[in-house]
């Protein structure tokens, strides 16, 4: 059975048709990239998926559960976590906090518990201070961890946003265009991270990118999107040789 | 100014080279030592009336700035109208000391009961809140300013309009009950809660809201929660401020609770800084103060306040304190040697299992 299923995936923005019929089925455990030029409405697929835009029509199925009309915390809760196209850390707090926060729906204590600084609030954050620790420690930013996060270099931030997305304990991870304002040793270094979180944290994973050195170089799967249009799917060689991709990537002269 | 800082360095040296134990008991011997001296002062007449009612101004503002700080300054919206919540709270108290208690038979013990009119007062002021909040946070942005301006007007008209409670007259009766050592605990209370909850995790979802909803949504905040329950929390200590309030000038009329009185709070939490318990304390102090000393001016001391805050938000937009945290606020496991620690803790737990393969900075 497929972890995730999206059937018919429609969404307009008034008049302007930004995804239409998008279909997926992923299994556990796999890779799959989305690519497509500027607009191709590949970031609202993650919109919607996540919860952030209710989709005009179709149906999206998670491990089971519905998720149209539920709010992105509930989805998060469910096990779907996201990094952004634009960096969005919570900029004026530390390293540390942002992690932290990602754990927010499984504190179980209540705002009194917290206020009066009962046993299990105390229990619970420093189970949370050493697991967001932990995981800091895993990707290399233990040592940033009281930083204030806009500190932090261009690379480490984009490695901080992933650290948040994996705070949530996710079973599907979606990437949105991590590697966009990289150079290629960063590129290089954040294909082998995403290689090794995908297996150290048992992840599915969904990739949106341009730079077609990831896509092309990690994804087992790949689907094309040009004006909200499923035009290509399959593997990375398919994709290569697909006359439609390269049209829409590179203009009809260019064939 | 950097004589000062070269003191203040020199202060925290010495400070520094004392044993744990006396560190650790430091800050709670300094709070005992205030209340003692907060208890016994007044009484052997060194303060006289006016300076302990200055004092007790200069402890409801820091409960209401701390409290209006917590929706402003730590979860980035806009609310006005926080003497709205001070009127509630004024006036359940008060009812309560000079109605309630006396009819139920209770009347000799009123000064001990004196707490639980204020936390029923608070009570009261936390439920309003709750229903201001619950339509106001379906939107973000100015959405709540206007709400909480509107709740501020209505309060304010509503109260003039019930003859029962002296309309626009007022209501007096209430007892003296508020003295300086009454008004020192609420305040070490209300920042000890306050601290507490900003510290939990709890409290950085309420930070993350200020600094970006979405992906605070994105990462499991649910965000209609944490701003409906931050308000409540909020409005609650807003009514204890009121109580107190109440019960030190004996005699409230609705023009007290006005937006004129909201204003001053924003001008105390904006003052101090936003995002900043120590800031609140220090703007709150410094506000009330100012405007005790600046008297002899009359009507002209009304300028000051705006004067302060156009000047504030050209020269330090995020007051004196914004963002920053004087240390004894901050609970001792949240400070860099803790986490340091447990940094530590954790590294050697790594090098006992295995090599990382891959994912370190370092590599």
């Amino acid at each position: 059975m497929p972890l995730l299923r999206i059937r018919g995936l429609t969404h307009f923005f008034g008049g302007l048709r930004a995804v239409h019929d998008f279909n997926l089925d992923q299994e556990p455990g796999e890779l799959i990239g989305i690519i497509g030029p500027n607009g191709a409405g590949k970031t609202t697929v993650f919109n919607l998926i996540t919860g952030v835009y209710r989709p005009t029509e179709g149906e999206i199925f998670f491990n089971g559960h519905n998720l149209v009309g539920k709010r992105p915390d509930q989805i998060v809760s469910l096990g779907i976590a996201r990094t952004f196209q634009t960096i969005r850390l919570f900029k004026n707090l530390s390293v540390l906090d942002n992690v932290r926060i990602a754990h927010f729906a499984r504190t179980r204590y209540e705002v009194p518990a917290a206020m009066f600084r009962m046993p299990n609030y105390l229990r619970e954050e420093a189970e949370v201070r050493e697991r967001a620790l932990e995981l800091l420690d895993l990707m290399g930013l233990a040592d940033q961890a009281e930083w204030v996060a806009s500190s932090l270099p261009y690379g480490l931030q984009r490695r901080l946003e992933i650290a948040r997305a994996l705070a949530c304990e996710p079973r599907l991870l979606l990437l949105d265009e991590p590697a966009a304002g990289m150079n290629p040793g960063e590129i290089a270094e954040l294909m082998e991270l995403i290689r090794w979180i995908r297996q150290q944290f048992d992840l599915t994973i969904i990739l949106i990118e341009h730079q077609m050195r990831v896509v092309m170089g990690i994804c087992e799967r790949i689907k094309v999107l040009d004006f909200g249009e499923t035009i290509a799917e399959g593997t990375p060689a398919e994709i290569q040789s697909n006359p439609r991709v390269i049209e829409a990537y590179l203009g009809e002269e260019a064939i | 100014m950097n004589a000062l800082r070269a003191f203040w360095n020199r202060v925290r040296l010495f400070y520094e080279s004392w044993p744990p134990l006396l560190r650790r008991l430091f800050v709670p011997a300094l709070l005992v030592l205030f209340f003692i001296l907060a208890l016994v002062l007044p009484q052997a007449g060194v303060l006289n009336l006016y300076q302990q009612q200055v004092l007790i101004y200069v402890g409801i503002n820091i409960i209401l700035a701390a409290s209006l700080n917590l929706v402003n300054g730590y979860m980035g919206e806009f609310s006005v109208g926080h003497a709205g919540f001070m009127a509630v709270g004024a006036y359940v108290a008060s009812i309560l000391t000079v109605w309630a208690f006396p009819r139920w038979g209770l009347g000799e013990y009123i000064p001990y009961l004196f707490p639980v009119a204020l936390l029923l007062g608070g009570a009261a002021a936390g439920l309003t809140g709750l229903v201001v909040a619950f339509p106001s946070f379906r939107t973000r942005g100015d959405y709540l300013a206007i709400v909480t301006l509107a709740w501020n007007m209505i309060v304010k008209s509503v109260l003039e309009n019930i003859d029962a409670i002296g309309g626009p007259r007022g209501f007096m009766g209430m007892q003296k009950l508020t003295t300086v050592a009454w008004v020192y605990v609420w305040v070490v209370v209300t920042i000890y809660l306050l601290r507490n909850l900003v510290y939990s995790n709890y409290g950085r979802g309420i930070l993350s809201i200020r600094e970006d909803e979405i992906a605070s949504s994105l990462v499991s905040v649910d965000t209609r929660k944490v701003k409906i329950t931050t308000f409540v929390v909020a409005s609650f200590f807003a009514g204890i401020a009121g109580g107190l309030f109440a019960h030190i000038i004996q005699f409230i009329n609705p023009r007290s609770f006005s937006i004129l009185k909201s204003t001053d709070v924003l001008v105390m939490v904006y003052l101090g800084g936003i995002g900043s318990l120590g800031g609140s304390i220090l703007g709150a102090t410094v506000y009330t103060v100012l405007l005790e000393l600046l008297r002899p001016l009359q009507v002209w001391r009304w300028v000051v306040g705006p004067l302060l805050l156009v000047l504030l938000m050209i020269f330090r937009p995020r007051g004196i304190m914004g963002m920053r945290e004087w240390r004894f606020l901050v609970p001792r496991e949240e400070r860099s040697q803790a986490i340091a620690s447990i940094k530590e803790h954790i590294r050697r737990k790594r090098e006992a299992a295995a090599p990382v393969p891959v994912g370190g900075s370092s590599d």
